[in-house]
């Protein structure tokens, strides 16, 4: 029997209740492959593609450009080019008839993030999926454990996953003591330690992946495998104004046109991001962790500690993946560990690349891990 | 860490933790304590709808009842934040600011001014505004703008608790005299506020929603009506930038006519009388600095030129409503 599979507004992220449609990729009655880009779907936090689960013919689209859907919502129909019409239309009848929008007050049903102590700080972390070696994602400089909203879930399906803030940074604790990469790199540990998780892989952006070749330096035998995007400690450059620059903007004024450089796509530098930034900011501790970290770790806009040699020396699989158009860490450094790494540029893609080109990074990522 | 609590308990918050942070800030006024001297003293009322409740035993001897004699405790709290305190003073109904407008205006205002600027005046008197509760014409004006015409003063008129809890500790912390000012039906207003401390900027708008067709400009309980009037527009094609400018004074002009050079259409959302209002005073300003960039005349939505009406099926037709948002926005873009 060929099935009819009906493509929803997707949820990204805990706060998000609907979605506009922002157009479609594919028109009625194209051919549609496993993980074909179908439409591209913006929330109030950031716009990304809904891709195809199935194969088939994209036989329905249920919403037009400009459209606000609710979570859940019927987007569109794929199914095989043989499903009579009639057929399609009874799916859509029953799906609308029985689709009952959520109400926004109810309790999330998704898993919560929890805390935990770790060197004397407070540390947010999320756990998802279950088994297998688990995987650890840290975020850069200024970002949290939402960094990696489009990813998080993705690669749950098939190990452990968590996320975290880094001291300093999301809910976590603001005191960052030294704000070195040992201070952040112990904080990795204590979470391994705290969960009962020997060995990891790890999956670090920009200064998350520094943090991340740090971890590696200090306890090889707990890293079965590093994924660096983005990331720092392979070479000595770094935007020091963009750091600076984020350390001190005070107001939506400054700190927009700094966010967009993030991004390749400076119009995924939404007006939400930008107040989740400040508001982010504005935390009591905050101004002075930030500042201290960049410190530590850039100050002058040069990156102070080299952690090139680790990836050799660590004897482990690693996989460098940067976007090509990166304004914050040239993608030249990605190579710099050669004959240890793996490179992956992703052409057109900006500093956020696991945001931007959130698919494409999570199948590397997938393959990569096995 | 974030989570749902009320305007109310945002705006107590504010207090609680300012007051734990430092010994100089103190708060005064009628019933803030509630029952102080009496046998009631255990079960402290904590003013009139118990926005500081808690706060005179956590605090002993910094919630100071007072008799009711405005002019008496808002020049007391006036003189005490010139000698080194941080006051915040209730003044229950913005209403009652008539008996102690001495105190604000002449005195506290004109301080840093009149002493070289040598003098400061970290006082914040806190005042519940704005119609809605059948309070009759003499506990439901909204009278911002009256103080935003005060230069000395800074006004602030939060929207929702985020703001609230960030803008009160902004007032408390800052060296002037500031009217901070609680719309009485937002109290049970929920949102997400962090546990922590945390500062917003005077003179910083809040840009709420983003839309390229009308810009709304609105206040205090307005901006809530603005948002569910852009929210209707959408679905009708009419995209809406809102803007709260938080505080009338310092006002962010630039967020305002960076928004109507963008729009080319203004509405502004004012719960005051209209003459002399923040909505003729942005429609001014707009019309004086982005007149170039304007493709309709300027609407104002606000209350009608009279005291505000006791039967509460005459006051909801007092107050600014989401339709007459709607119809106003409806107006600007179907003009050009």
């Amino acid at each position: 029997m060929s099935a009819i599979h009906t493509l929803t507004m997707p949820k990204w992220g805990l706060s998000m209740q609907e979605g506009k449609v922002n157009g479609w990729l594919k028109g009625t009655g194209d051919a549609i492959a496993v993980g074909d880009e179908i439409l591209e779907v913006e929330s109030e936090k950031i716009a990304g593609a809904v891709e195809a689960p199935v194969a088939g013919v994209l036989r329905r689209q249920l919403a037009a450009e400009g459209d606000v859907l609710p979570v859940g919502g019927l987007l569109g129909v794929v199914a095989g080019a043989d499903v009579p019409d009639a057929e399609i239309d009874a799916a859509v009848e029953a799906f609308q008839a029985n689709f009952v929008p959520p109400t926004g007050d109810e309790e999330e049903s998704g898993p919560a993030p929890e805390r935990i102590e770790i060197d004397g700080r407070r540390i947010r972390f999320l756990k998802r999926g279950e088994g297998g070696t688990p995987l650890i994602l840290v975020h850069g400089f200024g970002g949290d454990l939402n960094n990696w909203l489009f990813n998080h879930e993705a690669l749950a399906s098939e190990r452990t996953v968590y996320a975290l803030d880094l001291p300093g940074h999301g809910e976590s604790a603001k005191e960052v003591g030294n704000g070195s990469l040992e201070t952040l790199a112990s904080t990795v540990l204590g979470l391994m330690d705290a969960q009962g998780v020997e060995v990891a892989h790890l999956a670090g952006h920009s200064m998350g992946g520094a943090v991340c070749l740090k971890v590696a330096d200090m306890a090889p035998q707990r890293v079965a495998s590093l994924v660096l995007i983005c990331s720092a400690g392979l070479g000595s450059e770094i935007n020091g104004a963009y750091i600076d620059g984020f350390v001190t903007a005070q107001d939506r004024r400054a700190l927009k046109p700094l966010l967009a450089q993030l991004f390749a796509d400076s119009s995924l530098v939404t007006r939400q991001l930008v107040d989740d930034m400040l508001k982010y900011k504005r935390l009591e501790g905050v101004g002075e962790a930030l500042a201290t970290v960049a410190a530590a770790n850039f100050a002058q806009g040069r990156q102070r500690e080299s952690l090139a040699q680790v990836p050799a020396a660590l004897g482990k699989p690693v996989l460098a993946i940067w976007g090509q158009a990166d304004q914050i860490i040239p993608a030249a450094h990605a190579p710099a560990a050669a004959g240890a790494i793996r490179v992956e540029v992703l052409a057109g893609q900006g500093h956020m690349v696991q945001m931007e080109a959130a698919n494409e990074v999570n199948r590397l990522i997938d393959h990569f891990l096995g | 860490m974030a989570r749902k609590i009320s305007y109310q308990q945002a705006i107590s918050e504010a207090m609680d933790q300012e007051m734990a942070r430092d010994q100089t800030v103190i708060v005064m006024g009628e019933d803030v304590a509630g029952g102080a001297g009496t046998p009631g003293e255990e079960d402290a009322w904590g003013g009139v709808l118990g926005v500081t409740k808690g706060l005179f035993h956590k605090y002993p001897g910094r919630v100071i009842d007072t008799p009711i004699s405005e002019s008496g405790y808002v020049g007391a709290a006036v003189g005490a934040a010139c000698n080194g305190l941080r006051p915040v003073a209730e003044l229950m109904f913005i209403d009652f600011m008539g008996v102690c407008f001495d105190q604000i205006f002449n005195q506290a205002a004109k301080f840093r001014y009149m002493f070289g600027g040598k003098a400061e005046t970290p006082v914040v008197i806190r005042a519940m505004y704005g119609a809605g509760f059948a309070a009759a014409a003499q506990h439901s004006q909204c009278l911002y703008n009256i103080f935003t015409h005060i230069p000395g003063l800074k006004v602030v008129v939060p929207s929702n608790p985020y703001d609230a809890k960030g803008l009160l500790i902004q007032s408390i912390r800052d060296n002037d005299p500031v009217i901070f000012l609680e719309h009485k039906v937002l109290y049970t207003m929920e949102g997400e506020v962090p546990e922590e401390s945390y500062a917003i900027p005077f003179g910083e708008a809040n840009v709420l929603r983003e839309g390229d067709d009308v810009t709304i400009v609105a206040f205090g309980r307005m901006v809530n009506f603005a948002m569910e009037a852009a929210g209707n527009l959408q679905k009708k094609g009419i995209h809406c930038d809102v803007i709260d400018p938080r505080t009338t004074s310092p006002l962010d002009e630039d967020t305002i006519l960076e928004s109507v050079e963008k729009t080319g259409r203004l509405v502004v959302v004012d719960e005051s009388h209209p003459r002399c209002s923040m909505a003729s005073d942005i429609a001014g300003l707009v019309a004086q600095k982005a007149f170039g960039a304007l493709k309709a005349p300027i609407e104002q939505v606000t209350a009608p030129h009279v005291p505000v009406p006791f039967s509460d099926s005459l006051e909801v037709l007092y107050v600014p409503s989401v339709a007459r948002i709607e119809a106003a926005v409806t107006r600007v873009k179907e003009y050009s």
